[in-house]
């Protein structure tokens, strides 16, 4: 337990709420861990293998992200409207939350850390590709960069663009190498990040 | 307008898990937090869009105000908002919650052993 201030403060709210019979301490501990098993990355990574395997899916997906992702029954919602923005060759997508954090929680989970800190969320829109560089990833200079800043009525989710040499996966196998840091649109695809 | 266009970029912090599911809440109160909110919100006591206006305001004058050598600590901006919306809907009054804390700061050490 943290003996913080805040934390302590937490516990104080947490008993009050319980006493008022607001809340039961077992849904606590059922939400914690819904969000902690559940609600994931891996959920946008099935969306992405999916669209990758499935020309039709894409379309659908890119037109109507909401509807498209509907058919998966995702829960931890908290979106009223996805759009998913599909990068190519020539353009990369990047999405942040200027002003607090929003994010699509019911396909990739909660906001990692550096999502949610002020650095972030204000140089992005100024100097995506430097705030890139120095989280490792280098966009090619060709390529145009859009920012999409995320409110609470409208979530991004980035399509990756596939590897040419995964082509040849099953949709299961791609799901496992799309990573989170793709779909917010910090990182590329198949390139070596360990060197 | 932000407060940190001058100031170097805090690289370490910026590096991010490559892997998916890393874990998500640094410390427990942060979770709690979190799942009562949401809670609160299934249960009818504010909407999405009130908490995320107070998320907002919160963030806004923790920027404009606070010591910023504290620190960004954004589950204790996230705690400070729901605190607050609590007390402005007369759910959980400020001193009340105030209170309690300090009950909880002051119990003898080892309480939860």
């Amino acid at each position: 337990m943290s003996n913080s201030y805040v934390g302590l403060r937490a516990e104080a709210l947490e008993s009050l709420l319980i006493e008022k019979g607001l809340i039961q301490i077992d849904q606590i501990d059922q939400t914690i861990s819904l969000y902690n098993e559940r609600v994931g990355p891996m959920n946008g990574a099935r969306v992405v293998a999916k669209a990758w395997k499935d020309p039709e899916y894409k379309k659908r997906l890119v037109e109507d992200g909401t509807g498209a992702i509907e058919e998966f029954g995702f829960v931890g919602g908290q979106i009223d409207k996805l759009v998913v923005v599909e990068n190519s060759e020539s353009v990369h997508n990047v999405v942040v939350c200027t002003l607090c954090s929003c994010y699509p929680w019911a396909i990739l989970g909660l906001p990692p850390r550096w999502y949610k800190d002020p650095a972030y969320r204000s140089r992005v829109v100024k100097e995506p590709r430097k705030v890139l560089e120095e989280m490792g990833t280098t966009l090619p200079k060709d390529k145009t960069v859009r920012v999409w800043d995320s409110s609470a009525e409208i979530r991004y989710m980035v399509l990756p663009e596939m590897p040419r040499d995964w082509s040849d996966l099953s949709e299961s196998d791609l799901a496992e190498r799309v990573s989170r840091d793709s779909m917010i649109g910090v990182e590329l695809l198949g390139l070596d990040r360990s060197a | 307008m932000t407060r940190l266009e001058d100031k170097e970029f805090p690289l370490e912090e910026l590096q991010p898990p490559m892997a998916n599911g890393e874990v998500i809440f640094e410390e427990p109160w942060q979770g709690r937090v979190f799942a009562m909110t949401i809670l609160l919100n299934k249960a009818g006591l504010f909407s999405w869009d009130e908490f995320q206006s107070e998320l907002i305001s919160t963030i806004e004058r923790w920027d404009r105000e606070a010591d910023q050598s504290e620190g960004y600590e954004y589950y204790e901006r996230f705690s400070d908002a729901l605190n607050s919306l609590l007390g402005k809907k007369g759910i959980v009054a400020g001193e009340e919650l105030v209170e309690r804390t300090e009950e909880y700061v002051n119990r003898p050490h080892g309480h939860d052993h």
